[in-house]
């Protein structure tokens, strides 16, 4: 069982965070300065369980419109996680200890903001 | 070399939690996994600091190597147990770097920190004491490492394995999804290359699948087990997953990793590149 909310509001986050290998970098960090909403498409959100507490620690994965894997993070303390994509038909699929979920997303350019809700399959 | 040689269970490794000879190593790019709980009694390895050269872009070398080794503790004679988190990319790259610098005994722990997450297994935060050693390392084992000339020389020739996603193959992304994206290099793949992204090997709680489930997705994407292979990715960490998955779980004789990858072919002056879904024409 799993829902999910999903609206493409831009926000104005200030910058940090440096480029790296291929490792998921910190998920709560505010976008980096190279980030441009204008031009970029973020998918980000959170994962909650039952009752809508955050899930930290929770393995979220993004597949592309043919079910291919494309990359994977793991939630911050409050749940948080993002992908930098492209627009276009994505499935967010999150794994955790409390349950798992997932959510279709059309996403467009700027931020595209969900929700997943996990529950015990 | 069979899988039982080279991969090991969660299971086995909780019941080898301290047993002697038997060393466990965390290999992350970001340590601070490591630093929030590990498996009891593991070191860590930090995939840049530890694994690149702070100046150039290559490895640390032997004599590096061998003061790497010696003080965290692992002896030539030591099992050493790789795992890491993001499906086992890093500890896939260490296992292969292990390899390269000659290290007998290195076995994967199948599903890495996921699995070991997932299944709720122990994790600690005490830094292991392990007293130093006097590592030797052999030289680079140069037929597991492949260098730009010899991906140009294999276009049309050899197995050239791209193992990013779909749009990073297309040229359609640069960096996988979850990094902001690069704009240093030309988008594509090396002509001939085909595509078959690291994630088909694995399951979705990160353990590798079955020998007999590997051979039918390679093979079914036209990688001949009788002939060379290189495999690439953005900067050689995700086919390292790939070259162990060849190599050492299938068994093909001559499979190389391409440590440059796109980051470094997709910077070279005149080289031949294709976009698109197609690997394209020699």
């Amino acid at each position: 069982m799993s829902t999910a909310d999903v609206s493409g509001s831009p926000t104005g986050q200030p910058a940090s965070l440096g480029g790296g290998g291929c490792a998921a970098p910190d998920q709560a960090a505010p976008l980096p300065a190279s980030v441009n909403l204008a031009k970029d498409t973020v998918i980000a959100g959170t994962v909650v369980a039952d009752g809508g507490s955050p899930v930290g620690g929770a393995y979220v994965r993004l597949l592309d419109a043919t079910g291919e894997f494309t990359a994977e993070v793991v939630t911050s303390a409050l749940g948080d996680f993002r992908f930098f994509a492209a627009p276009g038909e994505w499935t967010v699929r999150a794994l955790s200890r409390a349950g798992n979920a997932d959510a279709q997303v059309t996403a467009e350019q700027g931020l595209n903001r969900l929700t997943l809700s996990v529950a015990q399959d | 070399m069979s899988r039982e040689d080279v991969l090991v269970s969660a299971d086995w490794a909780e019941r080898h939690i301290g047993q002697e000879g038997v060393v466990f190593v965390e290999v992350d790019e970001d340590t601070a996994a490591y630093d929030h709980g590990h498996i009891p009694g593991a070191v860590k390895l930090d995939w840049k600091l530890d694994l690149q050269d702070p100046v150039r872009r290559d490895f640390v070398n032997r004599e590096q190597f061998e003061k790497l080794l010696s003080g965290r503790g692992i002896g030539n004679d030591d099992t050493v147990v790789l795992y890491g988190g993001n499906n086992n990319w890093f500890a896939a790259y260490a296992y292969w770097y292990f390899k390269l610098y000659g290290h007998r005994d290195v076995k994967l722990l199948d599903g890495g920190r996921k699995r070991w997450e997932l299944d709720d297994r122990k994790l600690v935060t005490d830094i292991p004491q392990r007293p130093t050693t006097e590592y030797r390392a052999q030289e680079q084992d140069l037929s597991i490492r492949a260098f730009r000339d010899e991906v140009t020389e294999a276009i049309g020739a050899k197995n050239l394995v791209d193992v990013r996603s779909p749009d990073e193959y297309a040229g359609r992304l640069l960096a996988p999804a979850h990094l902001p994206q690069e704009q240093s290099q030309r988008a594509g793949h090396v002509p001939t290359a085909v595509n078959v992204p690291w994630s088909k090997a694995a399951n979705e709680d990160g353990t590798f699948r079955s020998d007999d489930e590997l051979r039918k997705i390679y093979s079914g994407a036209g990688v001949d087990f009788d002939t060379s292979t290189i495999a690439y990715c953005r900067i050689g960490e995700r086919s390292s997953h790939t070259w162990f998955v060849l190599h050492e779980l299938l068994g093909q004789a001559d499979v190389k990793n391409y440590d440059g990858s796109w980051t470094e072919y997709g910077s070279l002056v005149g080289v031949p590149i294709a976009l698109g879904d197609e690997p394209g024409k020699a």
